[in-house]
């Protein structure tokens, strides 16, 4: 009984080395040729609307809630000891710094990861990633390059977007049902706003739009068995894309402390 | 070089796991020849052409195509292998995120650099080979019935004018009169564009329309192989079996006879 037990940590813990092995390869992959020509601008400019543009009505809403209800929040906190002055100060900071990234990171991971897992792994099951080896093309360059380079570049942009409306969230709150005066509100939001916390958010937003774009694309692309392992694809996309932005927030923030 | 085969298979093996697909295949198609090769189903006919086109890796044996042996070559040299190759998936594995004309173009524009507009005239001219007006050419593959997506799939192979070309089942699907039409574009291609074609069928009639030499595959392995014209006067146990669709004969069946 024990040994069964045994055996099976061995059998999970070989495969899941197995699956990290399998995973940074594709990764160095799919890094090795954001390098190499052909660039498919057609395709490119493509993937930035539906990653970027068309993720803009998820995010600001993100924004404007996360906003609006850090102010009611923090407003709570800081007024048990008499600091709500503080209050525009700690909203831009924590929506800039952690909540903007992390949130556009985890609804862009829903929007978009899942429909590249799935668009990609219909792909595979149905032969049409072969046919494109047999026209001569690399699937590497002409998939997975043009969507992880709109989530590098455009995840910075939606969070960039999500600061202003989330402080523009927390403003309308503090101004309308906290009494805070409106011109000490935004003084208070720059004065003590310094570029690394709206830098650090960027460079968070960065990693997690490769994060999301390439967890779609790999489970996508390594989907087997039809309409079932499709959906097996596109759920594994958002679970891990899900755990490995959480997790790599922890280390990004570790690393970006100053 | 000019007798060397075009494509020769030596000792081929492939299996999935303990389903041993191919064995010890050997397989010469000479230069400008038409090849057919029936069999049933399963035994392997599909994972061969794939074998072939390097997007399966055989365990064991050497494929060689124009005297260059392409197992195990870095995908950039085989890339540059298959700009002279052809293939109609038998699932016809259009891309869905493109137009017909798009998919029948595909590599004209994309392996060999030719503008879209005059592209896009070559496609409508291979449309029309197959049978499809220019009405079509805008339409999404996924509204079209299966025999016409195979359809549009044969004008893509064919596109590029390759030398060589495989067909995977190119008539199963269609009506009697579009097969006639499909054979005879089949024949084509060997005769008047002297290209090299490997075509697997399940229909006596056309492969006896197309072939200059049959081949008969059976547990993944070549059991008999001459000229279309010897195939009704084998003398040949299998062969035999095949083409007059007997239940009783050698072919192993797995089936629950009453
Ligand atoms: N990707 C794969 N993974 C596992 N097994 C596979 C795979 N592709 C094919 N096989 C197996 O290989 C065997 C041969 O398949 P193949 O598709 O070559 O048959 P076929 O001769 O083309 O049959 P048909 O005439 O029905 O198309 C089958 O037993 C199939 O289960
Ligand atoms: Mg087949």
């Amino acid at each position: 009984m024990e040994w069964n037990f045994l055996a099976a940590i061995g059998r999970i813990t070989l495969r899941f080395m197995q699956a990290v092995g399998h995973l940074s390869l594709f990764t160095l992959e799919s890094v090795k040729n954001l390098f190499l020509p052909p660039f498919y601008m057609r395709l490119f400019l493509r993937q930035l609307m539906n990653v970027g543009y068309y993720s803009l009505p998820v995010v600001g809403m993100t924004a404007l809630f996360t906003g609006m209800v850090l102010a009611l929040q923090i407003y709570v906190g800081s007024s048990r000891f008499n600091a709500e002055s503080a209050v525009p100060t700690i909203v831009v900071i924590g929506l800039t710094r952690e909540l903007a990234p992390v949130l556009s990171g985890l609804m862009v991971a829903g929007r978009v990861g899942a429909a590249i897992a799935a668009e990609i792994g219909t792909m595979r099951v149905t032969e049409q990633i072969d046919a494109l080896v047999t026209l001569s093309t690399n699937p590497f360059r002409y998939l997975v390059t043009p969507r992880v380079l709109a989530g590098i570049i455009t995840l910075p942009l939606l969070v960039l977007v999500g600061d202003i409306i989330g402080v523009a969230g927390g403003y309308l709150v503090a101004t309308e049902t906290l009494g805070f005066n409106a011109g000490s509100y935004i003084k208070n939001t720059f004065d003590f706003l310094e570029s690394r916390d709206v830098i650090s958010g960027l460079i968070k937003a960065s990693v997690f739009g490769f994060i999301v774009t390439l967890m779609g694309c790999y489970h996508g692309f390594n989907s087997t068995g039809g309409a079932q392992g499709v959906g097996r694809a596109t759920t594994n996309a958002v679970v891990s894309s899900f755990i490995l932005i959480l997790v790599s927030d922890y280390f990004l923030t570790v690393m970006l402390l100053d | 070089m000019a007798d060397s085969p075009k494509i020769s298979l030596k000792n081929v093996c492939k299996s999935f796991g303990s389903n041993h697909v191919l064995k010890d295949l050997s397989l010469d198609i000479e230069d400008g020849e038409s090849l057919v090769v029936i069999g049933g189903s399963g035994t392997g006919k599909s994972v061969m052409l794939k074998c072939i086109l390097g997007l399966l890796e055989p365990e064991q044996g050497e494929i060689f195509i124009d005297g260059q042996q392409v197992v195990g070559l870095p995908k950039s040299e085989r890339e540059k292998s298959l700009r002279k190759t052809g293939m109609l998936f038998q699932y016809a594995a259009l891309f869905d995120s493109l137009p017909v004309w798009e998919n029948v173009a595909f590599g004209l524009i994309q392996a060999h650099g030719m503008n879209r507009k005059d592209a896009k005239d070559i496609a409508i001219e291979k449309l029309s080979l197959v049978g499809l007006g220019s009405d079509m050419a805008s339409k999404s593959p996924a509204s079209l019935s299966m025999g016409m997506q195979k359809r549009v799939g044969l004008a893509r192979a064919i596109a590029t004018n390759p030398e060589i070309i495989f067909f995977d089942e190119p008539t199963t699907g269609l009506d009697p009169i579009m097969g006639d039409v499909i054979d005879n574009l089949i024949r084509d291609c060997t005769r008047e564009l002297g290209a090299s074609t490997l075509t697997i069928s399940h229909d006596m009639e056309s492969a006896q329309k197309i072939a200059d030499r049959i081949a008969l595959l059976y547990k993944g392995s070549v059991v008999w192989i001459g000229p279309a014209s010897e195939i009704e006067t084998s003398g040949n146990a299998y062969v035999e079996q095949f083409v007059k669709g007997d239940v009783n004969g050698p072919i192993e069946l797995d089936i629950l006879k009453p």
